[in-house]
């Protein structure tokens, strides 16, 4: 009975004390961790429970020198074997329904995640806002309906998901790096900058193999898989600088394949954005600078700057990356082509 | 109980002693399941060690951010072998020792159904694992043991073809040894045994050859169709011919996920011998454990997508897979909680077979728990992988499966050889192996949450510190192996003679010669009671009741 009490004190304590999962930077990471904290009180009452067991077993029911006799002779007790299986039914039951519910709330069931291709090429049409895109967007004719993919990835929260996001970016995974467009103001970044507080969606490509895009502070991760596009879509709450790691191997230099997620003040991301548009406008004068360009290898592999030797990501890609050189990479960035979709286009 | 009617103890000596194994017999096809087990039994540990120096090696690379131990390509080629030959040619083969070895001698068969391709089975095994070991001369395959497309498409042809040949071999060596068991099982038991009175670990067999049936074909297409892929350019899984990557991770986790229990099933039900036996005590709750293995099994076909939550997977797929994983957590919760319920009131003798039982449930215990927090959605999205996921597999598959292992080593040696292991090196195996595997895996759990991405040969810097406590405790595994290695050779030749029955077991293995005849039974033996019937009180008159050997029991463990 005391040991009840102290397993079930020691668990509850341990359960919310574990200190083990990094900052909470957005209300759904608060409500993973919630998830979390209550799976580890039941899973440390558990681990307890039959550690407890094994080592009284240990001390208690150690055969004493000499004694040869066998034990008592039970071979089961039907009422503790059904609390023993229905008590698990139960946990499982209640963690199924709360991670259920969990996940609703993130925007797991998000059903406009499901994009159909032809809105997607609508949208990234250069000029056409993606107010427009979505404004056009028209049931896809019936013989369309199946090459549309499946939803993919975490989309927006019930309340939100029917309103079009505050910001865009495409990001695109390639060995070894992220590379991010916004098709709003056709900014090309190797880190990604959002501003605090808004309805963020991200839409995941991938060019050679898969990845995985995991922002850890966030808890959300969703696989960058080459001809399949996918979503993430949330609100970040805390400003901060936060890792942006790749969780699928990609080859080689898959460790050392991370970026740099800024999440700013309004106002920061709002100079940000006008000083990349502007180097966007003016492309002569950033080219003449070096140092610029050096910056951006700075930031493009930040943590990975002591592998840069290694990573792959060398001046050479990042010349391709920078404004004026990156007509390739900008048409890597559109969906891979889909024949079909495009000559429905028109007709749509 | 069970009794050798017409063949008392007093008559077994005088066997012919003409039928004698020689040492040559191992080296040969020899059709004996005995030979075959022991065969697939020392071929695994070989390949255990050589998995384990591996991944010692990743632990080396990993003791510091940087790649400056090996090259990142090496790297990953180390870790593919490493999780292909832990999985397919240590504790698959390790798994399929035991069943060769016992299922006859539990069931009271003189052999398996299908003797010949048994040993057929046997021999795809040595020449796959040398063929994947030595590719690394030339180019091993570097796309890790999950072997991905598009990356496995790219990553050199003459590794990935390896690869790929090898899995197929060692995959049709398990199908052929899955037919015999399932076969021999179900065909070959001694008319008296009915399905409800064999060992626990035939029923574990039975779940897990069903597992093997079903699987592994699924496993042989999408290799195939991945070679084709591979050598002759079709698009079956490469998207830039228009092919689905995701469509093999599908058909690779319907094999792969089973694989999980056809690796732990058997060990399970190896546990569910050896803690009665040990205890003193009947196993609690035989035939839900019995069950629970059945369960275990089909639900273990059902829940592959539960690896794929960040992957081409839509929500409601997802919420699936997240229910029938966790529901795995009943059967297997029932199997840990009669384990307890065994041991609790017995009379246990803490020698290193029972000491590694008890730590198989002390840690798998822990995989398990992590396992039903992996299975939530939310959960996993964050931690898939990552050295979360590193973490929970090691602890079902090393705290699990290895810890099972060594717990039938120590206890089905003196069948095995005749002669007993060394205690005191058994313990200090034990304790270094505990020591080292909590070490090595627990620190994992914490990395992964912060957010260390698995399968890397380069870190943050922010996580060095963990890693080396990581590295420290694969070093220990390392050690641990020693006294291991030691006691099983020189016990071989020099260990304290066992007699045909040193824990007074009641399973029909332990009814006949150690080592066993190589017709295992002179007389084939007629059961009276069940096989876990310790302490009850009706014996037949001319039995002895099953006592606890007194010459052999009190010394063989240092703590009694
Ligand atoms: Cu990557």
């Amino acid at each position: 009975m005391l040991a009840g009490i102290a397993l079930t004190l020691a668990s509850l304590w341990y359960g919310q004390n574990h200190g083990l999962m990094p900052v909470e930077a957005s209300k759904d990471a608060a409500l993973v961790d919630d998830l979390f904290n209550a799976m580890m009180t039941v899973g440390a009452g558990i681990f307890f429970l039959v550690e407890g067991v094994i080592l009284v077993c240990i001390f208690k029911f150690r055969r004493k020198k000499g004694d040869t006799t066998d034990g008592p002779p039970i071979e089961g007790n039907i009422p503790l074997e059904i609390l023993w299986t229905a008590i698990p039914v139960v946990i499982v039951l209640v963690i199924g329904v709360y991670s259920f519910e969990i996940y609703r709330v993130e925007g797991g069931f998000d059903p406009e995640a499901a994009e159909q291709p032809a809105i997607v090429q609508v949208a990234m049409l250069p000029g056409s806002g993606l107010e427009a895109g979505l404004m056009d967007a028209q049931p896809a004719p019936k013989g369309m309906k199946h090459h549309s993919h499946m939803a993919l990835g975490v989309g927006g929260s019930p309340e939100s998901a029917q309103n079009a996001p505050d910001l865009t970016v495409n990001v695109l995974g390639l060995q070894y790096a992220w590379i991010f467009t916004y098709p709003d103001s056709g900014v090309t970044a190797g880190e990604l900058h959002i501003p605090v507080g808004k309805d963020i969606k991200l839409t995941i490509k991938a060019q050679d193999v898969i990845h995985a895009f995991w922002l850890p502070q966030f808890r959300l991760k969703q696989d960058a898989i080459p001809g399949q596009d996918a979503e993430l879509r949330f609100k970040p709450t805390l400003a901060g600088e936060y890792p942006i790691v790749c969780a699928e191997l990609c080859g080689a230099y898959h460790g050392a394949m991370a970026s740099k997620l800024y999440v700013m003040e309004q106002d920061d991301y709002d100079a940000w954005l006008q000083q990349q548009v502007a180097a966007l406008d003016e492309p002569q004068t950033v080219a003449s600078k070096p140092d610029e360009i050096n910056a951006d290898a700075a930031y493009l592999a930040p943590f990975a700057s002591q592998f840069a030797d290694q990573t792959g990501v060398d001046a050479e890609l990042l010349q391709q990356l920078h404004p004026l050189h990156n007509h390739e990479l900008m048409k890597a960035m559109q969906p891979p082509v889909d024949p079909a979709a495009v000559s429905a286009l028109p007709a749509a | 109980m069970t009794i050798q009617a017409e063949a008392p103890k007093s008559a077994q000596p005088q066997l012919p002693h003409a039928g004698e194994r020689k040492w040559q017999d191992y080296f040969t096809f020899n059709t004996d399941h005995k030979v075959i087990g022991i065969q697939y039994l020392v071929t695994s540990f070989a390949f255990f060690s050589i998995g384990g120096v591996m991944a010692d090696v990743l632990r080396t690379e990993l003791r510091t951010p940087a790649s400056d131990f090996i090259s990142p390509e090496l790297y990953n080629q180390v870790l593919t072998l490493h999780g292909t030959i832990m999985i397919f040619l240590w504790i698959v083969p390790a798994g399929a020792g035991f069943a060769n070895y016992l299922i006859p001698l539990m069931i009271g068969a003189r052999d398996m159904a299908f003797p010949k391709m048994n040993a057929m089975a046997f021999w795809m095994v040595p020449p796959a694992g040398i063929l994947l070991v030595l590719s690394i001369l030339v180019e091993a395959p570097q796309s890790g043991w999950t072997s991905y497309p598009p990356l496995s498409l790219m990553t050199g042809k003459v590794g990935e073809g390896i690869w790929i040949l090898t899995l197929l071999i060692l995959g049709t060596s398990s199908i052929l040894g899955g037919i015999n068991f399932f076969t021999t099982i179900i065909k070959m038991r001694v008319p008296s045994m009915k399905l409800t009175s064999m060992p626990l670990f035939c029923w574990a067999m039975l779940s897990t050859s069903a597992l093997i049936l079903i699987g592994t074909p699924v496993l042989a297409g999408a290799l195939l169709l991945l070679g084709f892929d591979l050598i002759a350019g079709t698009n079956f899984f490469n998207p830039t011919g228009g092919g689905d990557p995701v469509v093999y991770q599908h058909m690779f986790w319907f094999y792969s996920h089973p694989a999980v229990y056809i690796m732990i099933l058997p060990l399970f039900g190896a546990i569910s011998e050896i803690i009665p036996v040990h205890s003193r005590k009947p196993i609690f709750g035989y035939l839900a454990i019995a069950y629970s293995s059945l369960a275990i099994s089909f639900l273990g076909l059902i829940v592959w997508a539960h690896h794929m939550f960040t992957s081409g997977t839509p929500a409601w797929l997802r919420m699936f897979f997240m229910i029938t994983t966790m529901v795995i957590a009943v059967p297997t919760g029932i199997k840990v909680f009669s384990w307890l319920a065994t041991m609790w009131g017995g009379k246990i003798a803490l020698n290193s077979a029972m000491l590694f039982a008890m730590g198989f449930v002390g840690e798998f215990v822990i995989g398990g728990i992590s396992g039903v927090m992996v299975a939530s959605v939310p959960f996993d999205i964050h931690v898939h992988d990552t050295y979360f996921i590193v973490a929970h597999m090691h602890y079902v598959l090393f705290g699990g499966s290895v810890f099972g292992i060594y717990a039938a080593i120590y206890h089905w040696y003196p069948k095995m050889t005749g002669r007993m292991m060394n205690e005191p090196l058994g313990i200090a195996h034990f304790t270094l192996t505990l020591v080292g595997t909590n070490l090595t895996f627990m620190p994992m759990h914490a990395l992964g949450m912060q957010g260390m991405n698995r399968r890397v040969a380069m870190y943050d810097p922010q996580f060095q510190s963990l890693n080396e406590i990581c590295t420290a405790g694969a070093y220990v595994l390392a050690v641990s192996t020693l006294p291991f290695f030691v006691n099983a050779i020189w016990s071989w030749s020099k260990g304290v003679p066992a007699g045909d029955n040193p824990w007074n077991a009641l399973t029909l293995e332990w009814q006949t010669t150690s080592p066993p005849a190589i017709e295992n039974f002179e007389t084939l033996p007629v059961l009276t009671g069940g096989p876990y019937d310790y302490g009850v009180e009706d014996f037949p008159d001319d039995m002895l009741p099953p006592l606890t050997s007194p010459e052999l029991q009190p010394d063989s463990s240092a703590f009694s």
